[in-house]
């Protein structure tokens, strides 16, 4: 492991912040394990659940608090000088920390919705959720570790995208969904494992084309970003 | 031996000029960066470290551009006054971390050797989090020394240092100095730039005032009238023998001697003894107690 990823991953884990990630993930099995336990259909629950908490919620602000943690808070404490001091290609600097978001995203999120996911439905369903999930988070991941790097507010943005962007505007107007990461997640686990439950309003390859377009779109700018990140002095 | 070049380097925010037509060669050795605060010595200390763009003219290390350049950092140390550190890691992770990132051959030796340096070996296992700022600031000092870099800025180093700490860094930074490194620190406290030494670059309002050894820029300060403290077996008559000089423009005389003020540095330090001869009187003392690097600055800012 690089030591860029072994000191994100340290500063990620070695502090509080780390414990906002637990709530969301114990609500979605806590909520799914109840429903089962008292047989309540998962023709009631499960979209609710899946989709409305599970892929429009726990996911894209798990990837919100980790994408951001990984990059906007070095770069807002400043200790980012002390990686960028090094003669390291700023590829590999937000390679690094790319890996560690996305792993870290895709994990916290995965786990819970595949559990979420084969108590609804089955197991190949709680599969299909999984790898949603990992793509949703690798392109989360990447969009917020470049917010972080366009903005001094990067939580504050990120957290519009989810809840405006895709949360208001995805609802109701239909051209906004080309452009939500949460929409492809949808489509891709429902690709996977068709059952009902998921109601994907994109195509496959639209899908699939867009999640590579803001992993890789989003990953190639921050580089870029990256290679021209300036530090100003406290006076000026 | 590197040598970090500014070649007509300006940087402006908007509609504000930080730094103004800047040009400055730092060879081999001490050099302080003089300013008061805001002149924009910070701003020229992030252009060199390649975390600012010049808005013209070109900052080089060894003929190599600073900005969008990552390769220099392997010449480069830089120890910025902002003193964020990863403060869940250790003092030894720490530099060990910024050793294996600088890919150095054996991270641990070097490690142990930077911490060595700085005299952290003691508090090396305790996390940066507890540390006083003086522990912090050595110990960002060993991070940015593990490469043992050509070239190595600092800006405001002694910013939190406590008497004893700021004497170690500064014969730390003679002996780097002395071994052929180029060091450039910034303060705004005189003392520190007066015993570190004697090659300023004295920037104010964003404009370079003066380049070189402060006590030459003095001497060519000839509209100002040097002044020196003069002693001698009969003050008195040294004063009437003096004011007939026309290299001397003023003689006070006081009790523990005499304050002459000389327009001219160089006929008045030859005249001087001459006259004593002349007159058989002994010269106990001649001091020039303009010279320090305060008045020189104060000097500078005047103008």
């Amino acid at each position: 492991m690089s030591t860029v990823a072994y000191i994100t991953a340290r500063g990620l884990f070695g502090r509080r912040r780390v414990l906002m990630l637990l709530p969301l993930p114990l609500l979605l099995i806590g909520l799914a394990v109840i429903c089962k336990a008292y047989d309540v259909s998962p023709d009631q629950w499960g979209q609710p659940v899946v989709v409305g908490l599970g892929l429009a919620v726990v996911l894209p602000v798990i990837s919100l608090i980790v994408g951001t943690g990984v990059l906007g808070s070095e770069v807002d404490e400043g200790t980012i000088v002390h990686i960028l001091t090094k003669p390291l290609a700023r590829r590999d600097i937000i390679l690094a920390k790319l890996l560690v978001a996305a792993g870290v995203s895709a994990v916290t999120a995965a786990v819970p919705l595949f559990v979420v996911g084969a108590l609804a439905n089955s197991v190949r369903f709680g599969l299909a959720l999984v790898v949603g999930a990992v793509a949703g988070a690798i392109a989360y991941s990447a969009l917020f570790l470049l917010l972080s790097l366009l903005s001094r507010r990067p939580v504050l943005l990120g957290l519009a995208y989810i809840l405006v962007w895709e949360g208001l505007l995805g609802r109701f107007v239909s051209g906004t969904r080309v452009l939500s990461i949460e929409q492809y997640v949808i489509t891709i686990a429902d690709k996977i494992a068709p059952t009902g439950m998921l109601d994907g309003k994109v195509s496959v390859p639209v899908a699939v084309v867009m999640s590579v377009i803001f992993a890789l779109g989003g990953t190639i700018y921050a580089i870029n970003r990256l290679g021209s990140f300036s530090v100003a002095g406290e006076t000026s | 031996m590197s040598v970090v070049q500014l070649e007509n380097v300006s940087r402006w925010y908007g509609n504000v000029v930080a730094v103004n037509d800047i040009s400055m060669t730092l060879q081999p050795g001490v050099t302080g960066l003089l300013g008061p605060n805001g002149a924009g010595k910070t701003t020229v200390l992030h252009m060199m470290a390649g975390f600012l763009a010049p808005s013209k003219g070109t900052v080089t290390i060894d003929n190599s551009p600073t900005w969008r350049n990552p390769g220099i950092y392997r010449t480069l140390g830089l120890v910025a006054e902002r003193e964020a550190v990863h403060g869940f890691l250790t003092a030894y992770e720490f530099v060990l971390a910024c050793a294996k990132m600088q890919k150095l051959p054996d991270p641990a030796a070097a490690t142990r050797r930077a911490l060595e340096m700085v005299e952290m070996t003691s508090a090396q296992d305790r996390r940066i989090g507890t540390f006083s700022k003086g522990m912090r600031q050595r110990t960002r000092v060993a991070a940015s020394l593990v490469h043992e870099p050509q070239v190595l800025l600092l800006d405001e180093p002694f910013n939190g240092m406590d008497p004893r700490q700021r004497v170690h860094m500064m014969e730390l930074l003679h002996k780097l100095g002395d071994e052929g490194h180029t060091i450039l620190f910034s303060s705004h406290i005189l003392e520190e730039v007066e015993q570190l030494s004697g090659l300023v670059q004295v920037i104010v309002a964003g404009r370079l005032a003066a380049s070189g050894d402060y006590r030459r820029i003095r001497r060519l300060m000839t509209n100002r009238p040097h002044v020196f403290a003069v002693q001698s077996s009969d003050d008195r008559r040294l004063a009437i023998a003096l004011i007939g000089e026309k290299s001397v423009s003023g003689i006070e005389v006081e009790a523990d001697g005499l304050t002459v003020r000389a327009s001219d540095y160089g006929s008045f330090t030859r005249v001087l003894p001459r006259i004593a001869l002349d007159q058989g009187i002994r010269l106990r003392k001649l001091l020039p107690s303009d010279e320090s690097l305060e008045s020189v600055f104060s000097y500078l800012l005047e103008a």
